[in-house]
């Protein structure tokens, strides 16, 4: 019985844990729209700037993926 | 009619029957989709195909797995590092001046690339551009293959992206300290801040270049892995459907279509990471 508690607890932290997955949607979204917005006013500047472009999609991502890491572990390494 | 006159080189007739050729074949597909989930739907609805099931690793010959066993993992490994020879050896061999499809494919991975390491790493990142190029083909061609039906992939697990982003974070370590000695310990001290700052953001800066190769790692490993493991949860869903299974074969065709796009994508972005922490190592002053 206590053993169902237990993995209880690892399905809602996982599912808590995805939560933050869409957090870094949020924040991927968010780069992403704000360089449309740029690249839209000054077209010219653009495509010297993807490169910047995808290092901030990165970095926002890597936070979605930590909670990623996160379910991952509760799943499957507790 | 757009075209009324005679057609020289006879393309408009061979959109035409292409176009029918299409039509046909649109026809032939919906109908073997139609008739094969009628004759194979399950009597009761179930999710027959466990996600993950598709990572496993297996030996090819016999069941016990020691480190020299050839396994799914190797052999799909050594597939990529043969696509990566054929396209970069045997596709610009001939040195042609109008290159044909292989070469021109080569000549763009290597401009790609090559602009990529100059722009991003500074010019004194150049020599590393055999290391980045090599990253780039074999994570690139791992993840497309890994596309194809019943193939593995490779980029999937956790243990080989980790060797990757593992051999980037030492190498440019050593680089760093080699290079610039202790003054690559600057990293960290931000001078631009204030001085009561500086420590505390010391200690951020040190947990984050840590933090690098984990996130580097398991950014390549996760988007690849949840995007096959969303292919396989779609083609679960043809057990549970029954006769209206090949509806999921729309929503993978979406899904395959945005993995192709990770596939490459996700190959840019370890690669560009890479020529970020290069820099870093290279002009660690902030």
């Amino acid at each position: 019985m206590e053993g169902d508690i237990a993995q209880l607890g690892q399905f809602i932290g996982a599912g808590l844990a995805a939560i933050g997955s869409g957090a870094a949607a949020i924040g991927v979204g968010h780069v992403a729209g704000n360089f449309l917005a740029g690249a839209l006013r000054n077209p010219s500047a653009a495509a010297g700037q993807t490169a910047t472009l995808f290092i901030g999609i990165a970095f926002a991502e890597a936070l979605g993926i930590f909670s990623f890491l996160v379910a991952l572990l509760l799943m499957f390494a507790v | 009619m757009r075209k009324t006159g005679i057609d020289p080189t006879g393309s408009g007739t061979g959109d035409r029957r292409s176009g029918l050729m299409g039509k046909i074949f649109f026809y032939a597909a919906l109908a073997l989709v139609l008739v094969s989930g009628l004759i194979f739907a399950p009597a009761e609805s179930k999710l027959a195909i466990h996600p993950m099931d598709q990572f496993n690793v297996k030996a090819l010959f016999g069941d016990n797995i020691s480190w020299y066993t050839p396994t799914n993992v190797t052999l799909w490994m050594a597939l990529a590092v043969t696509a990566v020879f054929a396209l970069l050896v045997l596709g610009s061999s001939r040195r042609a001046i109008v290159p044909g499809r292989a070469q021109s494919v080569a000549e763009l991975a290597y401009g790609f690339i090559y602009k990529m390491v100059e722009d991003v790493a500074g010019k004194d990142g150049v020599k590393f551009f055999p290391y980045i190029m090599t990253l780039f083909m074999f994570i690139v061609m791992a993840n497309f293959l890994g596309l194809l039906p019943m193939s593995f992939t490779t980029t999937s697990h956790i243990a080989v992206t980790a060797i990757l982003a593992g051999l980037v974070f030492f190498t440019v370590t050593i680089v760093g300290f080699v290079k610039n000695g202790a003054g690559f310990l600057g990293l960290f001290w931000v001078s631009s801040a204030p001085l009561a700052l500086r420590p505390i953001l010391a200690i951020i800066e040190l947990i984050s270049y840590f933090v690098r190769p984990v996130s580097h790692s398991i950014r390549l490993a996760g988007n690849v892995m949840a995007g096959h493991a969303v292919l396989k949860v779609f083609a679960g869903f043809a057990g549970a459907l029954g006769l209206f299974s090949f509806l999921p074969i729309f929503a993978i065709t979406a899904v395959y279509a945005l993995e192709v796009l990770v596939a490459f994508i996700q190959a840019y972005v370890f690669t560009i990471l890479t020529c970020v922490y290069l820099k870093d190592a290279l002009h660690p002053s902030h």
